[in-house]
């Protein structure tokens, strides 16, 4: 399956579109995570367990939207986007969209 | 009193460890983008007209950066007169920066020869007192375009 955030993929036609496919997943942070968080804002720098927390929560939704895409029967995904809200306090909301096409 | 010396006491160590920390994250950030600069990163929506033989794969790259309690102080001390907040302004521009160096590794991996249509995505995902910025989220992500 080709996934891409352009709108065309090089040497290929589109031949069937089959409109939107999209996957969330909403995660909270734990308590070990938040204390760690609480450290480094004093000293500063990376939080590591929040990148690898939100990387986690984004694939997860990655996965949801291709397996819509192939769901539908698609074999790409075109023009895919990504989104974040913070929906209460301490969860995210991890949004990925884009549109399901065939390729020949 | 107790709760002065202890403010002092984390300014301090805000200070110290900041900017070690941050004097250190440049540094790391200009040797590695030396090092990726033969990797083309275009924001363009079109891909290179004529090249069929091109695979494409979505990259991505993210990082979660806190800033410092000493810069927090400095940022809120700003909210009361207004203006440039430097201190904000380092930690985003770091915050892009890295996020991109790590799609940009993603891509080096894959053997890609440019990455087409760069976008990023900031969020704001730890609030501390008063609503002010904990720390940040930043995404960078794009199309590898890898030759086969």
């Amino acid at each position: 399956m080709i996934v891409s955030n352009l709108e065309v993929v090089p040497g290929k036609r589109i031949t069937k579109h089959y409109g939107l496919v999209q996957g969330s997943s909403v995660r909270a942070k734990h308590v070990g995570r938040d204390f760690m968080a609480g450290l480094k804002n004093i000293f500063g720098g990376e939080l590591k367990g929040y990148t690898e927390l939100l990387q986690e929560s984004r694939e997860e939704a990655y996965n949801r939207m291709l397996e819509m895409a192939k769901s539908t029967g698609a074999n790409a995904v075109l023009n895919v986007r990504f989104s974040t809200s913070s929906v209460a306090a301490g969860a995210a909301e991890l949004f990925a969209y884009g549109t399901a096409v065939t390729l020949e | 009193m107790y709760d002065l010396i202890l403010f002092f006491v984390l300014l301090a160590l805000g200070y110290g460890f900041g900017r070690y920390a941050e004097a250190r994250h440049y540094k790391s950030i200009r040797k590695r983008e030396r090092a990726l600069n033969v990797l083309p990163a275009i924001a363009s929506r079109v891909p290179p007209p004529g090249r069929p033989d091109l695979h494409s794969q979505l990259v991505t790259g993210s990082v979660v950066i806190s800033v410092d309690y000493f810069k927090r102080f400095l940022a809120s001390l700003r909210n009361i007169f207004g203006g440039r907040i430097s201190s904000y302004e380092t930690l985003l521009d770091r915050a892009r920066r890295e996020a991109i160096l790590r799609m940009k590794q993603e891509a080096k991996y894959l053997d890609a020869e440019f990455i087409f249509n760069i976008k990023m995505e900031t969020a704001s995902i730890h609030k501390g007192h008063g609503n002010s910025v904990g720390s940040v989220e930043v995404l960078a992500y794009g199309t590898a375009l890898i030759p086969t």
